[in-house]
């Protein structure tokens, strides 16, 4: 049995113009015990509502949630073994950063000095030591996140609820704390539930990710999973840089099936259950494509400097849309208005049934 | 240069008011204490030659000579601190759901409460006074509506008692007491609330520990706002109050319009002073004791 259990989670809204609206439309979800979870999605997608439905700030008007198999639905949220980091960090200004992170002891009676304690390793955990008697209005905008952090696992939850908890940060120190975050919840042990729209943060730390829109869940899979096999156009175009391809199946080819765009494009795909005169949607990746002096002809419009890497914009000499490439970047790199040809490996694009 | 030409600006966009409150409000004042030092005229005005006794009357060391003790003075000045803390706590009592309430309304509804909170500023304190009088005399509404439901058999005296003033005076304060307290109530990060309780805080720990310390300066705001003029208020008591609601205020008036005694009126304006500037800086100073950057 999974730890956290969520199902046919339904949650209306009523719209300004007295419509309703879905924000969760039937989700179903398991969290295993300490396992990262990432729920990712465009603004609006339900996300935040799931998680507050989790931590009992929204009501559920059908569905379940159980943690530990026991309903949650009869809780209300301080009785609930779950805690949340808020996006706005939700630091009590008035308090210490020490009587900020020892809250949740200090509403429970614990007593002062297993509360000192405690805090103390909290403190340590995310490395804020020496900064107990501060106020949180004097703290930089990572040290407010570590103090929302360490506040929130003092309690040891069984679940940790993370509400967009990094979009305040600047990149350095949001790339530093994805890691520092995974990190910690493998020591810790416990699972956490993070929300974010970052499909990059999501990659980078989740065990599995739970990609939704518009209140229904679209793919649950492993990082790897949802970006090399998405199972529909949206999850292909929300994660990661995307070429898609829509394609006519013009006859087989031993393990390739030979496919064409309108405009006159051929590509080979991996044959899979397809067969001639199929419509199909092929994903490719920028990093699938290989400068070469063979296979499709096409001129270079942009090349983005990334450092390492080169990001290359080239529009096929048949027409249709530019395909997008990602190159090591060189002296012989090609430049805007050079021809270069792309090959990939015929094994590399990933078929989906055109919707 | 540019320096010098932003302090000009500054000092011409400045000195209107200066002059203003100089003259109007810090010349007065300390005319005022000028004169609770001065020896009282046969018939008003003063004697130019310094008295002490303006204040021994007060305080007791009045030797029956030149002025008589009497503690009723203090007794007053007690009441009117008595009338006017009940008034702040009264009026907060009320004021605090409400402001909850309207904060959590929709836009429109609350722009609509809002408006009607200053609704009671469109006609005269007095009318609204004499209101009250029709509601509380012996006769009027109250006893009327009560008598007849049968809640009572006798009417309740209520007009010319300490009752009646506070229940005046709140009347009046209810506003000054609610806007700085709905500002505070709107100003608070409901995503406060939320994380008190999810780290297990029952509602009533969220509220004593979190709700209340966050919206103390709306609290100490009003009830400053409220406090101050609650003490020195003679309408209120003058319309509503007879012998037993009597606060200190109608003293001071009392010495200056009937009894012609400026000194001593201005002694006890110069106490009444006093009080009121030690309760605003002390609690100014646990303000900023309490709350670091809120206060």
């Amino acid at each position: 049995m999974a730890l956290l259990e969520i199902r046919k989670a339904r949650r209306e809204f009523v719209t300004p113009e007295g419509g309703r609206l879905a924000a969760l439309d039937g989700v179903d979800l398991d969290v295993g015990a300490n396992e990262f979870v990432t729920l990712l999605g465009p603004s609006g997608c339900g996300k935040t509502t799931l998680l507050r439905a989790i931590a009992g700030f929204e009501t559920l008007d059908a569905g379940s949630i159980t943690l530990d198999g026991a309903d949650l639905a009869v809780l209300p949220p301080f009785r609930r073994p779950v805690n949340t980091v808020f996006q706005s960090y939700a630091l009590f200004s008035h308090m210490t950063v020490a009587r900020n992170v020892g809250y949740a002891l200090e509403v429970r009676g614990e007593d002062r000095a297993t509360r000192g304690r405690a805090v103390g390793e909290a403190l340590e955990k995310v490395g804020l030591s020496s900064m107990g008697s501060r106020k949180p209005n004097q703290l930089s905008g990572g040290q407010r996140q570590r103090v929302a952090l360490a506040r929130a696992i003092i309690g040891k939850p069984r679940l940790l609820l993370l509400d967009e908890p990094l979009s305040a940060l600047d990149r350095n120190l949001r790339q530093q704390m994805q890691i520092e975050l995974k990190t910690l919840q493998n020591t810790l042990g416990i699972a956490f539930v993070f929300v974010t729209h970052d499909q990059e943060e999501a990659l980078t730390m989740s065990d599995r990710i739970v990609v939704m829109r518009a209140g229904r869940i679209e793919q649950i899979g492993s990082p790897r999973d949802i970006y090399r096999h998405p199972k529909n156009r949206f999850v292909a175009e929300f994660i990661g840089e995307t070429n898609l391809f829509a394609l006519t199946v013009d006859r087989i080819e031993g393990p390739c099936a030979l496919a064409t765009t309108p405009e006159g494009l051929e590509l080979a795909l991996p044959v899979g259950t397809t067969k001639p005169g199929d419509k199909v949607l092929a994903v490719l990746r920028p990093a699938d494509f290989v400068l070469s002096d063979q296979g499709i002809a096409a001129k270079v419009t942009k090349a983005v400097y990334l450092g390492s890497d080169l990001h290359i914009f080239a529009q096929p000499t048949t027409g249709g849309a530019e395909i997008r490439i990602t190159a090591r970047d060189s002296a012989a790199a090609p430049k805007p208005g050079d021809l270069v040809h792309l090959t990939y490996d015929p094994a590399a694009p990933h078929v989906l049934e055109a919707a | 240069m540019a320096a010098k030409r932003q302090s000009l600006i500054l000092t011409t966009l400045l000195a209107p008011v200066t002059l203003f409150l100089g003259v109007f409000f810090l010349l007065p004042l300390m005319i005022i204490a000028l004169f609770s030092l001065l020896t009282p005229g046969l018939y008003g005005g003063v004697e130019w030659t310094f008295y002490h006794w303006n204040y021994g009357r007060i305080f007791g060391w009045a030797d029956g000579l030149m002025e008589i003790y009497e503690p009723i003075y203090l007794l007053i000045l007690m009441r009117s601190l008595g009338f006017a803390a009940m008034t702040v706590v009264l009026c907060l009592i009320l004021c605090y759901p409400v402001a909850f309430w309207v904060s959590r309304l929709p836009n429109r509804w609350r722009l609509f409460c809002l408006f009607l909170i200053t609704l009671p500023f469109f006609s005269s304190l007095i009318v609204r006074l004499y209101a009250w009088l029709l509601i509380l005399k012996p006769s009027g509404i109250l006893n009327t509506v009560l008598m007849g439901t049968g809640v009572i058999t006798e009417p309740l005296e209520i007009l010319y008692t300490p009752v009646a003033v506070v229940l005046g005076m709140v009347y009046v304060m209810v506003p000054f007491m609610f806007l700085p307290l709905y500002s505070a109530v709107d100003n608070l990060d409901r995503a406060l609330v939320e994380a008190s309780m999810d780290l297990g805080a029952t509602r009533v720990q969220t509220f004593i520990k979190v709700i209340l310390p966050q919206t103390l300066p709306g609290i100490l705001g009003g009830a400053v706002i409220v406090f101050i003029p609650s003490v020195g208020n003679f309408i209120v008591p003058d319309v509503l109050g007879g012998a037993k609601g009597l606060m200190i205020g109608n003293l001071v008036e009392q010495q200056f319009l009937s009894a012609r005694n400026w000194p001593f009126g201005s002694a006890l304006s110069m106490i009444v002073m006093a009080v009121v500037l030690t309760v605003l800086l002390s609690s100014m100073t646990f303000a900023r004791r309490r709350g670091g950057q809120n206060a």
